[in-house]
């Protein structure tokens, strides 16, 4: 069965959708996600969406989803490289995705999850 | 079976240069075109009319046989359009054509006074027919006009500025409705992917209103910028504008609001890790001195 692979970078996961997301493969994701972060105590996920060109309601919801659970899992969720036209689509749906991280690229994504968790480190330092 | 149609044919050029000679002068509008403008219009509409009688009948002008003259009447009324006419003008232009038949009719028919009221009643049907034809495509030649600036407008005041690496401006001036949003927010979200941008600032100084719908389109435009990773800064709220907001119960309180542009530009250049100084004094007098020398 096809599925979306999941890197291992550090304290980070990296996640890279590049085929058309359907229901089955969203719920699919979700599944591994939560599995690997508890596996390898990970402290981030990226997902990449910049080659995504269709959405619907349950990516979107999929996508608040992660996030959600990731956080309830001590991980924070960054979305990156989202389009124009799927961002349109998500506001028209009425989806902001309000609890999820965004970044411009995978690299300001990157950036954005060692400044986060920088802070939690910096914190139980101090 | 009606006469008309023959008598138009055979006296085509009589009426003509009757319709030319009452044709009176706010008909003729001698400011606006010229007499060889109106001779060569009034020659081939009457040509075409005498045409259409004789092979579609006065009775249906929808008929195949009437559409050069429907395409004469539109072209005539089209070019009257662009010149400035108005559409009463236009219409009686058309219009004038019924002295010179109801005359020709009347000459033509002086045995029979039954005979001349048909025609004359025929002739009335056809003309109004004609100068309805003439109002309506006046009318679309109009409506073309308006839509083809309304397009221009939209494109012209939807610019997408880059102020700085990374920094976004998007001055609005006019009224946000549903339509500009949509450009406003293509255009941002596409200048916020090629430039790379991490801030866009939404400038609502030329925004002369702003109501709860203007907002929910603007928080549409935040939101849509912020799932691809852009922070969205509104500046330029006047006092007044300020005040509607929150009389209104508009809820801006996740959005960064700015007084003026140059604050929002401060505030992204902060967050952005990059500050504006002054020059130093000396570099500053030596500048002074050189302009001087």
């Amino acid at each position: 069965m096809e599925r979306i692979p999941i890197l291992r970078m550090g304290q980070f996961l990296l996640v890279t959708i590049q085929v058309d997301m359907h229901d089955r493969l969203a719920v699919q994701l979700q599944d591994d996600l939560t599995e690997k972060i508890s596996e390898w105590s990970s402290r981030g996920v990226l997902i990449d969406i910049s080659t995504l060109e269709i959405v619907d309601s349950f990516i979107g919801r999929m996508l608040a989803n992660i996030a959600a659970m990731a956080r309830v899992l001590d991980a924070e969720t960054v979305v990156v490289g989202m389009q124009p036209a799927v961002a349109i689509t998500l506001v028209e749906l009425g989806m902001s995705l309000a609890g999820v991280r965004t970044a411009l690229n995978v690299e300001t994504g990157m950036e954005l999850l060692y400044e986060l968790r920088g802070d939690f480190h910096s914190e139980m330092g101090g | 079976m009606s006469k008309l149609p023959e008598m138009i044919s055979k006296h085509q050029e009589a009426i003509r240069a009757d319709w030319l000679k009452q044709m009176s002068g706010a008909v003729r509008r001698a400011d606006l075109m010229s007499n060889e403008e109106i001779d060569s219009q009034s020659r081939e509409l009457l040509t075409t009319i005498a045409s259409g009688a004789k092979s579609g009948g006065i009775t249906n002008l929808d008929g195949p046989a009437w559409t050069p003259a429907r395409e004469a009447l539109a072209a005539i009324s089209a070019s009257r359009a662009k010149q400035g006419f108005t559409t009463s003008e236009t219409a009686i232009f058309v219009l004038s054509l019924k002295q010179p038949l109801f005359a020709m009719v009347r000459k033509e028919l002086a045995a029979s006074p039954d005979a001349v009221f048909d025609e004359i009643w025929k002739a009335t049907l056809l003309l109004d027919n004609l100068a309805l034809i003439t109002a309506d495509a006046f009318q679309t030649t109009r409506e073309k006009f308006i839509a083809r600036q309304q397009e221009e407008l939209m494109e012209l005041s939807t610019p997408v500025v880059k102020l700085w690496d990374g920094i976004l401006a998007l001055p609005i001036i006019g009224t946000l409705d549903s339509a500009r949003t949509q450009v406003v927010m293509e255009s941002l979200l596409q200048a916020v992917v090629q430039t790379n941008s991490r801030f866009a600032i939404i400038d609502i100084t030329g925004v002369p209103t702003v109501d709860t719908l203007v907002a929910q389109h603007l928080l549409k435009t935040i939101t849509a910028a912020r799932l691809m990773g852009a922070e969205c800064i509104i500046s330029g709220v006047r006092p007044q504008i300020a005040q509607t907001i929150v009389h209104l119960g508009i809820d801006l309180a996740n959005v960064i609001t700015k007084a003026k542009l140059a604050d929002a530009f401060a505030l992204a250049l902060q967050r952005t890790g990059k500050t504006v100084v002054a020059m130093d004094s000396g570099n500053a007098k030596k500048t002074l001195f050189k302009k001087e020398e």
